[in-house]
């Protein structure tokens, strides 16, 4: 089976600062992942670990420093911006509902347009029914829609309506950044569970880029890990999230408050004191609040390692460090 | 039972928009009565929009127009005496603030003066509220306030701007507990924050009441972070408490249809089962539907939920809860 879309080794480096002073960033540092048809694959991480940027770059809004994204076994087709085959076949959601639509225009004019762009249609009714068939898969309706402006809408009426948009072109790839996380608690479940229906009735792949594990555990097939442009760990949800192996998942996961009063957290826990030392470390970028901290760690960035599965990018599970109970296979994940 | 601390009685507290002669009335907070005690963390969860928020603003009084106080009483608990601060003036308030009562807002992460270090935003603060203090016994006791509390000392050398957010938020909190203030108001403190902060922010609040032994009125959507602090917890809809009990009766067994919707919508890890959320909208709080606000979402819903708004019903253990379900319930049982 050919992989849908592949990030292959992908390193964005933001320059800040002024001529003397210059800070080089790796907010995305040789990421590689790739999404098999009909999946939903999670990148998970908190605010700056790049998940969003890797988002921009598939998407083409960034340029990236090095490393490719490969679709239809095409590389770097996104970034010339005539490809219209590109941004037919993967289409984006994004996390303010209210942000995506001008409040001055109706809803309805951007399927139009879509439809115009992509030449979808040959005439009016065949547009509206395309819009119709495509809002009904959401839940909406094309009476209820029309003429109307995106005030009229909940947060979760528009969040739906921007993906029945991203379906006008029948794509086969949805790249969803943070898709839930504006939308009201008692809705958020009616959106994550379309973008299951989706995938199950339509066979459409979803990216989802969130830092909520429970819906990504809930909703995803396959989840990565990312911390500080990394992916630290990445495989199946049932074994990354209910048996972390990489001591950032562990903390990430212990971290989430259970929804049961009886299980309230007794640990301690350590915050980082800023963002950019991280970054900008040498060697495990986890190393300064890792409990299972070693002397190699933080001098060298450890290898990406395969067990049972799993990839782990951390020096408790490479030979060098504490040998883990299982002997470690050193081998590249077969591309199926 | 503990002292009782804040008492609201039919509260109402409304929004009054004028735009042009087209009067539009926004009811944020609609007939509500609640007790907060001593020594509990009372939670309130909704989701956003339900006016939580300006619940808050109506127990802090802190009522600026377009708000209105529309009618009923808050009273506070000075020394065991009851004192309706609805009647209060400005400077009777602003006594009570920060000593008996200290609010932190939504987005506090944001409340520091970026041009001054943050030692100079403790001295502003000591000096308002506490006389005859120099600038150095100020400086102590802010020393003395952020090691008690785990927090870096260094940090009043520096500027906001040179702190991340997780960090600022808990200097915002730890500036609310300064004075020992008897009732501590947090508007969703650990939004916007990440997870390992999040947690970070929910430790400290949690050690700051159990040195205080005094009460916190947590307001946040999330419900794990309630789950985690919470010892009370009443859910909002529609500017009605619609349900109140403890929190593991909340999660063990929640009563009204919208609680039910709200725990169980909630992904667990382990469990992959479908999670359904409540079918519909929340209502426009301008423009509400007649009786009980839930009936347009309500599978269970009663002819006379369209008519009339329920009472609340007291159940055991101390849940309450404003649904006519529970009235069928009742005389069901007792005839």
């Amino acid at each position: 089976m050919q992989a849908l879309l592949e990030v292959d080794h992908l390193t964005k480096i933001f320059t800040l600062g002024s001529m003397v002073s210059r800070v080089r960033i790796t907010a995305v540092d040789n990421v590689s992942f790739h999404i098999k048809p009909a999946e939903i694959f999670a990148l998970a991480g908190e605010s700056g670990c790049g998940k969003s940027t890797t988002a921009r770059i598939i998407l083409g809004f960034e340029q990236p420093t090095s490393g490719a994204i490969v679709h239809k076994g095409k590389r770097d087709a996104q970034s010339k911006n005539k490809q219209v085959w590109f941004t037919e076949g993967i289409q984006a959601i994004f996390q303010d509902p209210f942000g995506t639509f001008n409040p001055l225009r109706t809803v309805d004019r951007y399927f139009f347009e879509t439809i115009h762009s992509y030449k979808l249609a040959k005439n009016k009714a065949e547009a509206i029914e395309r819009i119709d068939q495509k809002l009904k898969a959401v839940g909406l309706s094309y009476e209820e829609f029309a003429g109307r402006y995106p005030s009229e809408f909940s947060g979760g009426q528009l969040q739906r309506i921007s993906i029945a948009r991203a379906l006008l072109t029948d794509p086969i790839l949805m790249i969803a950044d943070e898709p839930v996380s504006m939308v009201d608690a008692s809705l958020r479940m009616s959106i994550v569970n379309l973008f299951k229906k989706l995938k199950d009735d339509f066979g459409v792949s979803v990216l989802y880029i969130t830092h909520d594990l429970a819906t990504a555990y809930y909703v995803s097939d396959r989840i990565a890990i990312m911390f500080r442009g990394n992916i630290v760990e990445e495989g199946s949800v049932e074994q990354v999230l209910m048996a972390p192996k990489h001591p950032y998942t562990k903390l990430l996961r212990e971290s989430i408050p259970e929804i049961d009063p009886n299980l309230r957290w007794s640990q301690a826990v350590t915050l980082s004191d800023t963002e950019q030392e991280e970054y900008l470390r040498t060697g495990c970028k986890f190393a300064g609040r890792c409990p299972q901290v070693m002397n190699i760690c933080k001098n060298v960035v450890p290898e990406d390692v395969y067990i049972d599965g799993v990839l782990v990018k951390c020096h408790l599970w490479t030979e060098s460090g504490i040998t883990p109970s299982i002997p470690v296979p050193m081998r590249k994940e077969p591309v199926d | 039972m503990n002292r009782l601390m804040i008492r609201t009685e039919q509260l109402k507290a409304f929004y009054v928009l004028d735009v042009h002669g087209d009067q539009t009335v926004v009811k944020a907070v609609n007939d509500v009565n609640l007790e907060i005690r001593e020594n509990e963390v009372y939670g309130i969860a909704g989701e956003s929009g339900c006016g939580k928020t300006t619940l808050l603003k109506a127990l802090y009084g802190a009522v600026d127009p377009p708000l209105r106080l529309v009618g009923g009483k808050v009273y506070y608990f000075v020394d065991d005496q009851p004192l309706d601060i609805t009647t209060l003036s400005a400077e009777e308030k602003r006594r009570l603030r920060w000593e008996y009562v200290s609010y932190v807002p939504q987005g506090s992460m944001s409340v520091f003066n970026p041009v001054i270090k943050l030692k100079e935003t403790y001295r502003d603060f000591i000096a308002s509220h506490v006389s005859g203090k120099t600038r150095e016994e100020a400086f102590e006791i802010a020393k003395g306030h952020l090691k008690d509390l785990g927090l870096p000392v260094k940090i009043l050398d520096a500027y906001p701007h040179q702190l991340s957010g997780g960090m600022r938020q808990r200097i915002t909190i730890a500036l609310a507990a300064l004075l020992k203030p008897r009732m501590i108001i947090c508007d969703e403190p650990t939004t916007a924050l990440d997870v390992v902060v999040q947690r970070g922010v929910v430790q400290m609040l949690r050690d700051i009441q159990a040195n205080l032994k005094n009460s916190i009125i947590l307001v946040t959507h999330d419900m794990g972070v309630q789950a985690n602090v919470a010892d009370r917890i009443a859910i909002m809809y529609a500017g009605k408490i619609v349900e109140e009990a403890t929190t593991e009766t909340i999660f063990g067994n929640p009563v009204h249809p919208y609680t039910r919707y709200l725990i169980h919508s909630l992904p667990r890890f382990g469990d992959k089962t479908t999670r359904e959320s409540a079918p519909g909208n929340p209502p426009s709080l301008s423009d509400l539907p007649s009786g009980c606000p839930f009936h347009p979402r309500c599978p269970f819903v009663l002819e006379i939920c369209k008519q009339q708004m329920p009472g609340t019903y007291k159940l055991d253990h101390n849940q309450k809860v404003a649904c006519w379900l529970v009235e069928e319930r009742q005389d069901a049982s007792s005839s």
